[in-house]
C-alpha cells in the first residue's frame, strides 16, 4: 500500500496536473447531490480501511450491504409493480388488468386524496378531488369491485395508504374473505408510514401519539394474521420528493425506522416477531452513483441497528427490503419526451442498488396523470433493463469499485451523525414536532433550487437546451361525471346498510379508541357491513383530534 | 409601487399535500423583497379569500398538484369577485396540464406557472403585472 | 376595486375597507393621517392582549384557544401576527395564519399578518395604528403576537395592556437566558405543553425567576400584581379557561389600581416619539442622505476641513429654517 500511495502521489502531481493545467477542468469542484466532495479518481488507498466480512460480506449475509438474498435476480428480477389508480374502482380494475397482461408483476393501489385524508366522496372538503390521483374507495363495494377477477392468492398488491392504513387493510382482508382466499396467502404491502407524512407527503389525520398506535395496531394484526405481508413501508421517497438530499432521505428513513421500531416495543411486541415484515421504500434520482451507494449504505445501516441496538436475533429481522421508484421531481415538464432517458437511467441505479421492487415513472407526469401509451413505456424501460442489458446477472456487480464502496462508507457516516441529531431531540416524533426535519428539508429544497437557477445545477431542457414551449394535449382526463356517478353510488350503498348495526359499529371503535385496544378488529367487522372510510375515519377523529401543521 | 411594498399570498388549495414547490416560491418572493403570507395545506375557497382580503394582498400564488384546479379554481375566483376583490392578481402553479391553461385564463387567472419555472422569472413577472 | 375608504367605511366593520387602510397605515402613512385623526378622536381603544415566547411555544395554539372562547361571548376580536423582516431582502415571510387553524374563517375575528420592517428604534410604528383602525372598526380585543424573545419583541408586547409571555418546559435552561425585560413585561406567564414530565421543574425555575426578579424591581410596573404562571395544554385545550380568568383578573387589576391609564399614558407618550422620530426621518434625514449637500459636508469631514459635531449643529441650524418655512 504504501508503494501504491507514492506511485498514485506522483501520478496526481506529475501526470494529472499538469494536464489539467493544460487543459482545465470543467468544474473548480466535484461533488455529489448530497455535497460529498469526489476526487478525480479511486484507488485500492481509499478502500483499504474496510473490512470485507464485517462492512460487506456475502449477499443474504448481515450487514446485508451486497443485497438481503443470496442469489437476487438470478433467482427472478426484481418485481415490477406500477403505481396505478384513477377515477373509480372500475376503470382501474381495468388498468390492473391491463398491466397484469403487459406482464407487470405486481399491483400496487394509488387511491384518491379524500380516501387518503379520510374522507368519504360526498364530504365537502372532497370536491374536485375524487377520483383524481387514484382510485375513490369509500366502502368495502369499491374494494370488491377493484380487485374484481384478479386472485388475490395469485398477486401481490402494495397499497399506499398511511392514516386510514388500517380501513384499507380490513377491506382487504374482507374481499380475500370473499374470494375465499386465505389470510396466510395474502402477500402485499401497505404504506402504513404516518411519520413521512408529517415530514414530507401530507396526508396525515391525527395527531402523532394515537397514529403511532395504529401503526402498531397494524404491525401487531400483521404479525398475528398475515405472515406474507409487509405491515409498513418505511417511505424515504416522499422526503426526497420534499427536497431533502440522499443523506437526509436515507438518515431520516432510517430514523423514522427506529421510531416505529421503538413504538412497537411500547406496546409490548418482540422485535422477531414484527421486524421481519417491515419494508422500506426509496427514490432512485439522478446522481447514478450516490443513488446506488445510499441502497447499499442503507442495507448496512439497517442491519447494524436491528442487531446492535435492537438485538434482534433472527436475520429476517435485520434485512432492508426495499421498494423504489424513480424520481417524480426530476421529471420535467419542458421536453417531456427527456424524461424516459432519465427513468431509465434511474431505474438502472434502482436494479444496481439491489432493489426488490421498482415503479418507473411515466415521461408525461409533471403534466398530469399518465396515459395508457406513457405507461407502458415506462414498464418496457424495466423490462428492457431486465432482459437485454445482462446487469442482472450477476449479484451487486459494482461492488468492489473503489468509488462506490468509498461513497457507500461516506454516506453510512453521514447519515450516523444526523441520526445521533434526531436522537439528542428525542427521536424522530419530537425531531418533527419541533420542526427539526421540515427544516432541514426545506433549506435544502431551497438551496437546489438556486443551484439550478444559477446553473451550478444543469437540468437539460429547463436551464440549458431550452426550446420554445409546446404544448402537449395528450394527458389522461379524469371524467368530472365520475364524481357525481362515485357519490351516488355510495348513496346506494348506504340505503342497503342496516343503520343500526353502522351505529354500533362506530361506537364499538370508539370503545376501542377510548381503551386503547388493536383497532383493526373492530375496523375489520365494521367494514364487513359496509361502514365507510369516511365513518371510520370521523370517529376517530372525534376521539384523537386532528394534526394541525405548525411549521413553516 | 415598489417591491417591498409587494404582498403575497401563497395558498394551497386542494387536498394534496405536495408544498415544496410553494415553499420554495415563498421563500425566494421574501428574499427578492416581498411580503409573503403562507397558508398551509387543505385551504378552502373560502379561506383563501378570507385570508386575501384580510391581508390586502396584491397577489395570489395558488398552488395545486391533485388535478382538482378545475373545480377549485373557479369558485375561488368567484368568491374573489364577490368580495370586491378581483383586482388582485392571480397565479397558479403545479402540475396543471397545458390543456387547461387557456380556461383558467378565461376566468382570470394571469399566468400559470409550469414545474421548471425559476423563481427570477416569477418575481420579475409580479414586478411588471404591479407596475402597470 | 371601489371602496369608501372613510371613517364611516371603517366603523361599518367592512373587511375589505379595514384591510386596505391598515395596508395605507403600513405603506402610504402620510396619506392615512388625516383619517386616523378623525378615528382616534372617536375610538376607544382595545383592550391589548399582547402575546411572545420562543419559536415551537405553541402561542398561536394558545392565541386560537384564547379567541375561541372570547368569540364564544360574542365579542369580536382582532389578531395582528408579526413576523421579522429580512435584513437584507426587505422581504418577509408570515407564517402565522397557518398556525391560527379554526379561527381563520370565524366570522367575528380579523387576522392581520404584519413585518416589522426593521424601523430604527425597532418599533413600527404602523402597529399602533392599526390597533386605532381595528378599534374603530369594532374589535373589542387586539390580541398582538410576535415570535421570539428579543428586544424587537419586547417593544411590540409593551404596548399591550397584558402581556403573556409563553414558555415551555423543553426551554429548560434556555429561560435563563430570556432578556430580563421579557420577564418584566410579562403580566402572566403560561408554561405551555405542561403534560411533560419536565414540565414541574420547568414551573419552578420560572417561579424562582419571577421571585428573583420582582425582589429586584419593586418599582416595576407591576409592584402590586402577582405574576400568576398558568399551565397549559394549547392542542388539548387544556388549561384556556384559567389562562382565560387570569388575562380577566388581570385587566380588574389594572383598572382598580389605576395601572391601566398609567399603562396607556406610557404607550401613548412612547408613540408620539416613535411619531416624531418617522416625521424627521422622512421629512428631514432621509431626503438631506441623498442630498448632493450631504456629500460635501461628508467629503469636509474625511478632509478635515470640518467635523462631526460642527457638521451637525450647522445641519440642525438649517432644519429649523426649514421648518420655519414648513409652518407657513
Amino acid at each position: 500500500m504504501d508503494e501504491l500511495r507514492d506511485y498514485y502521489q506522483d501520478w496526481l502531481e506529475n501526470r494529472l496536473k499538469p494536464t489539467v493545467d493544460n487543459f482545465g477542468s470543467r468544474q473548480e469542484e466535484f461533488s455529489t447531490a448530497s455535497d460529498i466532495e469526489l476526487k478525480a479518481l479511486y484507488t485500492p488507498l481509499d478502500t483499504k480501511e474496510i473490512d470485507y466480512l464485517d462492512k460487506l460480506n456475502f449477499p443474504g449475509q448481515q450487514p446485508f450491504t451486497r443485497g438481503v438474498y443470496p442469489t437476487m435476480y438470478r433467482s427472478r428480477f426484481w418485481t415490477m409493480r406500477q403505481y396505478a389508480g384513477f377515477g373509480t374502482a372500475r376503470e382501474t380494475n381495468k388498468r390492473y388488468r391491463y398491466l397484469l397482461d403487459q406482464g407487470q408483476t405486481g399491483l400496487s393501489v394509488a387511491f384518491d386524496l379524500p380516501t387518503q385524508i379520510g374522507y368519504d366522496s360526498d364530504h365537502d372538503l372532497a370536491r374536485g378531488e375524487v377520483g383524481r390521483v387514484g382510485v375513490a374507495i369509500d366502502t368495502l363495494a369499491d374494494m370488491e369491485t377493484l380487485f374484481d377477477r384478479i386472485p388475490l392468492d395469485k398477486v401481490s398488491t402494495s397499497m399506499t395508504i398511511n392514516s386510514p392504513a388500517a380501513v384499507l387493510l380490513a377491506m382487504y382482508v374482507a374481499v380475500a374473505e370473499k374470494q375465499g382466499v386465505a389470510r396466510k396467502k395474502l402477500a402485499g404491502t401497505v404504506q402504513n408510514d404516518i411519520l413521512k407524512e408529517y415530514i414530507a407527503r401530507g396526508t396525515y389525520i391525527f395527531p402523532p401519539e394515537p397514529s403511532l398506535k395504529l401503526v402498531t395496531d397494524i404491525f401487531e394484526f400483521c404479525s398475528q394474521e398475515l405472515p406474507r405481508w409487509n405491515s409498513i413501508s418505511i417511505s424515504g421517497y416522499h422526503i426526497r420528493e420534499a427536497g431533502s438530499d440522499a443523506v437526509q432521505e436515507l438518515a431520516f428513513t432510517l430514523a423514522n425506522g427506529i421510531e416505529y421500531v421503538k413504538s412497537a416495543l411500547k406496546i409490548g411486541l418482540k422485535v422477531d416477531d414484527f421486524a421481519p415484515r417491515l419494508s422500506f421504500f426509496f427514490n432512485a434520482q439522478m446522481n447514478f452513483f450516490e443513488e446506488i451507494a445510499k441502497f447499499r449504505a442503507a442495507r448496512r445501516l439497517w442491519a447494524e441497528i436491528m442487531r446492535d441496538r435492537f438485538q434482534a436475533q433472527q436475520d429476517k429481522s435485520c434485512m432492508l427490503r426495499f421498494h423504489t421508484q424513480t424520481a417524480g421531481a426530476a421529471l420535467t415538464a419542458q421536453q417531456p419526451e427527456n424524461n424516459i432517458i432519465r427513468v431509465a437511467y434511474q431505474a438502472l441505479a434502482a436494479a444496481l442498488g439491489g432493489t426488490q421492487s421498482l415503479h418507473t415513472n411515466s415521461f408525461d407526469e409533471a403534466l398530469g396523470l399518465p396515459t395508457e401509451k406513457s405507461v407502458k413505456i415506462a414498464l418496457r424501460t424495466q423490462q428492457v433493463l431486465a432482459q437485454e442489458t445482462g446487469i442482472a446477472d450477476v449479484i451487486d456487480p459494482l461492488g468492489g469499485s473503489y468509488l462506490i464502496e468509498s461513497l457507500t462508507e461516506e454516506l453510512v457516516a453521514r447519515a450516523r451523525d444526523y441520526l445521533a441529531e434526531v436522537e439528542e431531540l428525542g427521536g424522530m416524533a419530537e425531531a418533527i414536532k419541533a420542526g427539526f426535519v421540515q427544516r432541514e428539508i426545506q433549506e435544502t429544497a431551497y438551496e437546489m433550487q438556486r443551484d439550478i437557477e444559477e446553473q451550478r445545477e444543469i437540468v437539460v431542457g429547463v436551464n440549458k437546451y431550452q426550446e420554445e414551449d409546446r404544448e402537449i394535449g395528450d394527458i389522461l382526463k379524469v371524467d368530472p361525471e365520475l364524481e357525481k356517478s362515485q357519490r351516488r353510488s355510495l348513496e346506494e350503498v348506504r340505503s342497503r346498510r342496516d343503520d343500526q348495526q353502522v351505529t354500533e359499529h362506530i361506537e364499538t371503535i370508539r370503545a376501542a379508541a377510548q381503551q386503547e385496544e388493536n383497532l383493526m378488529y373492530p375496523i375489520l367487522e365494521a367494514v364487513r357491513d359496509y361502514v365507510s372510510v369516511g365513518e371510520i375515519c370521523g370517529v376517530l377523529r372525534e376521539e384523537f383530534g386532528e394534526y394541525q401543521t405548525h411549521h413553516f | 409601487m415598489s417591491a417591498d411594498n409587494i404582498k403575497v399570498l401563497i395558498a394551497k388549495p386542494g387536498l394534496d399535500g405536495h408544498d415544496r414547490g410553494a415553499k420554495v416560491i415563498a421563500r425566494g418572493l421574501k428574499e427578492a423583497g416581498m411580503e409573503v403570507v403562507y397558508t398551509g395545506l387543505r385551504q378552502t375557497p373560502e379561506q383563501i379569500v378570507k385570508a386575501a382580503v384580510q391581508e390586502d394582498v396584491d397577489v395570489i400564488g395558488l398552488s395545486i398538484l391533485s388535478g382538482a384546479h378545475g373545480e377549485l379554481f373557479p369558485v375561488i375566483m368567484d368568491k374573489l369577485t364577490e368580495s370586491g376583490r378581483n383586482d388582485v392578481l392571480v397565479l397558479a402553479g403545479g402540475t396543471i396540464p397545458d390543456d387547461d391553461h387557456q380556461k383558467l385564463k378565461d376566468i382570470g387567472i394571469r399566468e400559470i406557472f409550469k414545474p421548471g419555472t425559476s423563481i427570477g422569472k416569477i418575481v420579475d413577472f409580479i414586478r411588471q403585472e404591479m407596475d402597470e | 376595486m371601489i371602496m369608501e375608504i372613510s371613517a364611516e367605511g371603517v366603523r361599518s366593520g367592512d373587511e375589505r375597507i379595514i384591510a386596505r387602510v391598515i395596508s395605507q397605515v403600513e405603506n402610504q402613512r402620510q396619506q392615512v393621517f388625516p383619517l386616523l385623526k378623525e378615528l382616534y378622536r372617536s375610538t376607544e381603544l382595545a383592550y391589548l392582549v399582547g402575546i411572545t415566547g420562543p419559536p415551537g411555544s405553541g402561542k398561536s395554539t394558545l392565541v386560537e384557544k384564547l379567541v375561541l372562547s372570547w368569540t364564544a361571548e360574542e365579542e369580536k376580536v382582532a389578531v395582528i401576527a408579526i413576523d421579522p423582516s429580512s435584513e437584507f431582502s426587505g422581504g418577509a415571510l408570515l407564517g402565522d395564519r397557518i398556525r391560527m387553524g379554526k379561527i381563520s374563517t370565524e366570522k367575528n375575528v380579523f387576522i392581520r399578518s404584519m413585518a416589522t420592517r426593521g424601523y430604527l428604534g425597532g418599533l413600527n410604528p404602523a402597529i399602533f395604528d392599526t390597533v386605532v383602525v381595528l378599534s374603530a372598526a369594532g374589535y373589542q380585543k387586539v390580541v398582538i403576537e410576535t415570535v421570539g424573545v428579543g428586544q424587537n419583541e419586547i417593544d411590540i408586547v409593551r404596548l399591550a395592556d397584558t402581556t403573556l409571555v409563553v414558555t415551555v418546559p423543553e426551554a429548560g435552561d434556555e429561560i435563563q437566558t430570556f432578556k430580563a425585560g421579557l420577564m418584566e413585561a410579562g403580566d402572566i406567564f403560561v408554561l405551555n405543553k405542561a403534560d411533560q414530565p419536565t414540565a414541574s421543574r420547568m414551573g419552578l425555575i420560572l417561579k424562582q425567576m419571577l421571585e428573583m426578579n420582582d425582589s429586584e424591581n419593586h418599582s416595576s410596573d407591576n409592584s402590586d400584581w402577582e405574576v400568576p404562571i398558568v399551565k397549559t395544554v394549547g392542542t388539548e385545550g387544556e388549561g384556556i379557561e384559567e389562562l382565560r380568568r387570569a388575562v380577566m383578573q388581570h385587566r380588574d387589576f389594572l383598572s382598580r389600581s389605576q395601572k391601566e391609564r398609567y399603562n396607556r399614558s406610557r404607550v401613548i407618550r412612547n408613540h408620539v416619539v416613535h411619531l416624531m422620530e418617522e416625521f424627521l426621518r422622512n421629512h428631514y434625514i432621509d431626503p438631506l442622505l441623498e442630498s448632493p449637500v450631504f456629500q460635501e459636508i461628508l467629503a469636509g469631514i474625511s478632509a478635515r476641513k470640518t467635523d462631526p459635531y460642527t457638521a451637525v449643529e450647522q445641519l440642525l441650524k438649517s432644519f429649523n429654517k426649514e421648518q420655519g418655512k414648513h409652518e407657513n
